[in-house]
């Protein structure tokens, strides 16, 4: 129902007018993921906003591993470069480029999950992990106690663990576009899909550029 | 797709914006600026979420209605967080 | 290709080629044959009426849960089933009624089939998507039958913490995933309708030319994006803990139950926005129609309509009221759902005004609305009282509030959801329900309505509290009354599933526009062909032009 000349829905006056409803479908859907996570940042808000966490929570926070944060940034903000320059290459005609970079932005994103993967099982050894490797005594000292310390685990691990879900998806439908491009699928007519899953990668890593600050970077004043 | 096609060099230099930024807060998380670092942490996130929504997700050329669309979202965003905290942030009044 | 220059629009819109003698017209429903072209249909028309379907079919299900729980308060003791079966009950009935009936019923019926058509477009934005959302409510359909049939839960559709999340041995864990899957359904519809609005209206078809209903998809499906994912997200934390053991509404660790309330609710009052935006929607286009009038203030009704969306989503801790929030958030929350109230009652009024000196005829549509503008009003006011701090220390929790609230769903929506089924059936499958019967249903459903609801607001201000499966001996009259209400409503209700399916057979055909309404619905066959307009229109006037009909009829 949509190969490439075919790519025009019956319904549509013609493939411009096509393209701006799918990217304004993906604009809507992206605010609707913004109060998805939102509802997380906010729970994580009203708790850190209760005078007696704070101590817990950047306790907690301190003993994530900020070096694979940090890299796990970078990796991801690099996959949103070439994800642009998809994007660019698809408006530009020039599909080797469109695949090498489609490709190239799915391999950046199997990089953050795999030290993702190597973070999680290190948090693991380290018993930061609540309901499963914790031990509540370790965390009674002065300020800071178990209870607390277990709420920032928790939003620690469901907002990475929804982040990702989000990018696990992401890199699958990146390999789905880089084969679609390479037999031809997309023309500087017609790149829709290239261009709006593009808004949703970037997406993803904005909601990491959030997670950064507030998960790895209140406890580590005075760390080093 | 009427939108101009951005060149490469703009691209290149939004990210190593973002770079900077994000050795800046980490390296400003390190100093002790007391009460001020979720302030200051969040300030550089949003200059950094900026950043890619405009230029990455071409918001700056891009349709209004797009603009449109993630303001609401983050105005709502906004409400969730204001009215709810005002819960959390009032409740000490009652103690005190 | 014919053209037909209707009196109401001078420019003509163009229909399917006549078909040769002999021939059927290609409509719709005979274009293609098959369960696949069903299933696998892209056609907005043709998904309407899956909808439609599955809807009904949970309607009747969330009603059987009804019958059983007004059975059981026949008697103050209960003798009819055990105390947690009747938990199950009460959950049941809200949870289907709610995400699986409510929420989807105009917008995913009559918003799928009558938006790209009252827009001039020949499909929603997305066709596939709108495939996918069925799909997806079926699978959660699926999923909340399996477990209501299979041991049901009883955390009552509002699934408070901590009970939900450590204390409930029902099976709470596969009933998030259903009400989470009800809610992506209902997110990709308002998607679909928003982008749908926004991009494929027809030339000359600008805002304040679109039909009030098509105001009311709009903000109905603004209120599903920015409050669905919320809940959502609340639930899956429910889920989370409950599934891991740990998580952030235990009070042991410090959390707080009444977070979740809170991501709950913002959702679940813009919810009854959800609920009702759409049903004012069928409201405002029937009332022109069958007063033969021009509707009276356009723009307050649009306005409103968005103010609604946005005033109702500052409102939600008034349900939270009793359970531990501070005093001055809800000082702050009950002012502003005072506010609420106001766009409601310019709508109410703009109804009224349109009524006023036009030429009213009472058939079932006319029939159903008048009866949601009297019922939705009664409902919306004792919202006023709810809003009222000091009364709802005294009233919350009790039968006054379910009172309340099924004035407005049952009362306002199911009804206004009658009346769509009547105005537009005769464009959807071609054939006129039985007049007479219909009326006949509509008062019963009226009746039945006022007898089953009324008392419950003196119930619940004598105190007897909701979700009790007994209660003091003094409530019992009431109660039989309540209960004899509801078999009538049942009857009601019975009615027209009866006769509508009777008329796909052997109903009158109807012709393209039965009622004379403007609209360009109407302006093409019944039922209409698959891509709804052969050429695009081009709009040239407004959505009702009833009294330019009038005084055209009175020159000529």
């Amino acid at each position: 129902m949509s190969a490439n000349t075919g790519a025009l829905w019956e319904h549509y006056e013609n493939l411009e007018q096509q393209h701006e409803a799918n990217v304004l479908g993906m604009w809507v859907f992206l605010a609707t993921e913004l109060l998805i996570f939102g509802a997380l940042f906010t729970g994580y808000a009203a708790y850190r906003a209760q005078g007696d966490y704070s101590a817990s929570f950047e306790h907690a926070s301190s003993k994530l591993n900020l070096g694979i944060g940090a890299v796990n940034t970078v990796v991801l903000l690099t996959s949103s470069l070439t994800m642009a320059l998809a994007v660019r290459a698809a408006r530009l005609g020039r599909r080797r480029a469109l695949v090498v970079l489609l490709l190239l932005t799915a391999l950046f994103g199997t990089v953050f999950m795999g030290f993702k993967a190597v973070e999680y099982y290190e948090d693991y050894e380290k018993k930061l992990v609540p309901g499963l490797a914790f031990d509540p005594e370790e965390w009674r000292h002065g300020p800071v106690k178990p209870g607390p310390v277990q709420l920032f685990l928790m939003f620690y691990y469901v907002m990475t663990g929804l982040h990702a879900v989000h990018l696990t998806l992401g890199i699958a439908i990146m390999l789905t576009l880089a084969v679609m491009a390479g037999r031809g699928s997309f023309s500087p007519r017609w790149y829709a899909p290239v261009d709006i899953w593009g808004l949703y990668w970037h997406f993803v890593d904005v909601v990491w550029i959030f997670l950064l600050p507030l998960l790895y970077l209140i406890g580590t004043h005075g760390k080093f | 797709m009427a939108e101009r096609v951005s060149s490469p060099t703009t691209y290149y230099a939004v990210f190593g914006a973002l770079i900077a930024l994000t050795a800046l807060t980490v390296g400003v998380s390190l100093l002790n600026l007391g009460p001020w670092h979720t302030a200051v942490g969040l300030a550089i996130a949003t200059t950094k979420a900026l950043l890619v929504a405009l230029f990455f997700m071409h918001l700056l050329h891009g349709s209004r209605l797009a603009w449109v669309a993630l303001a609401v979202g983050v105005f709502w965003l906004g409400i969730l967080m204001v009215l709810t905290l005002a819960d959390y942030l009032t409740r000490p009044w009652l103690y005190n | 290709m014919s053209i037909i220059t209707s009196p109401f629009r001078p420019q003509g819109i163009a229909l399917a080629p006549a078909p040769g003698p002999g021939r059927r017209p290609v409509h719709y429903l005979n274009a293609a044959y098959g369960v696949r072209s069903w299933l696998l249909t892209t056609d907005h028309k043709r998904i309407a009426l899956l909808y439609l379907v599955s809807l009904t079919l949970m309607f009747i299900i969330g009603g059987l849960a009804a019958t059983l729980i007004r059975l059981d308060l026949l008697t103050p003791s209960n003798k009819m089933m055990h105390a947690d079966t009747y938990n199950k009950m009460f959950s049941a009935h809200g949870i289907i009624m709610i995400f699986f009936f409510l929420v989807a019923a105009i917008p995913a019926v009559f918003g799928n089939f009558f938006l790209p058509m009252m827009i001039g477009a020949r499909d929603l934005a997305f066709p596939r998507l709108n495939l996918a959302s069925w799909y997806v409510y079926v699978a959660g359909a699926v999923m909340i039958l399996w477990v209501i049939f299979g041991g049901g839960v009883d955390t009552g559709w509002t699934f408070y913490t901590p009970y939900s999340s450590k204390s409930s041995h029902t099976q709470v864990l596969p009933t998030l995933v259903a009400a989470v899957l009800a809610g992506f359904s209902s997110v990709f519809t308002a998607l679909n309708l928003i982008v749908t609005t926004h991009r494929l209206r027809a030339p000359g078809m600008t805002w304040f030319r679109l039909p009030l209903f098509v105001w009311s998809m709009y903000a109905t499906s603004f209120i599903v994006l920015l409050a669905t994912p919320v809940l959502a997200m609340a639930l899956i934390l429910v889920g989370v803990e409950r599934a891991c053991g740990v998580g952030i509404f235990d009070p042991a660790l410090g959390g707080d139950p009444v977070l979740f309330q809170h991501l709950f609710w913002f959702y679940s009052h813009p919810a009854v926005y959800i609920m009702v935006l759409p049903a004012m929607g069928v409201v405002s286009e029937i009332i022109p129609c069958f007063a033969r009038k021009n509707v009276f203030g356009y723009g307050f009704i649009a306005f409103s309509s968005i103010g609604i969306a946005v005033v109702g989503f500052l409102v939600w801790a008034h349900h939270m009221f009793v359970a531990g929030i501070s005093v001055y958030a809800a000082l702050i929350f009950s002012l502003l759902s005072y506010l609420v109230a106001v766009p409601s009652a310019i709508k109410v009024f703009n109804w009224t005004a349109t009524l006023y000196r036009g030429s009213v005829s009472l058939q079932t549509p006319m029939l159903c609305c008048l009866g949601f503008i009297g019922l939705f009003t009664m409902g919306g006011l004792t919202g006023l009282f709810l809003a009222a701090l000091a009364v709802d220390v005294h009233v919350h929790d009790t039968y006054f509030v379910i009172a309340h609230f099924h004035f407005i769903m049952v009362g306002g929506t199911v009804m206004a959801y009658m009346g769509a089924l009547h105005y537009w059936w005769p464009k959807m499958t071609g054939r006129m329900y039985p007049e007479g019967l219909g009326r006949i249903a509509a008062v019963i459903i009226f009746v039945g309505f006022i007898l089953t609801f009324l008392p419950q607001f003196v119930l619940g201000y004598l105190g007897m509290p909701r979700r009790y499966h007994f209660y003091a001996p003094e409530f019992q009259v009431l109660n039989v009354l309540s209960t004899a209400g509801a078999s009538i409503l049942a009857v009601g209700y019975a009615l027209p599933l009866t006769y509508l399916l009777w008329s796909l057979r052997w109903g009158e055909k109807a012709g393209p526009n039965p009622w004379n309404a403007t609209g360009l619905e109407w302006q093409t066959p019944s039922p209409p062909p698959p891509h709804n307009f052969a050429e695009t229109p081009v709009v040239t006037c407004g959505p009702y032009e009833y009294t330019l009909q009038e005084e055209a009829a009175s020159v000529g």
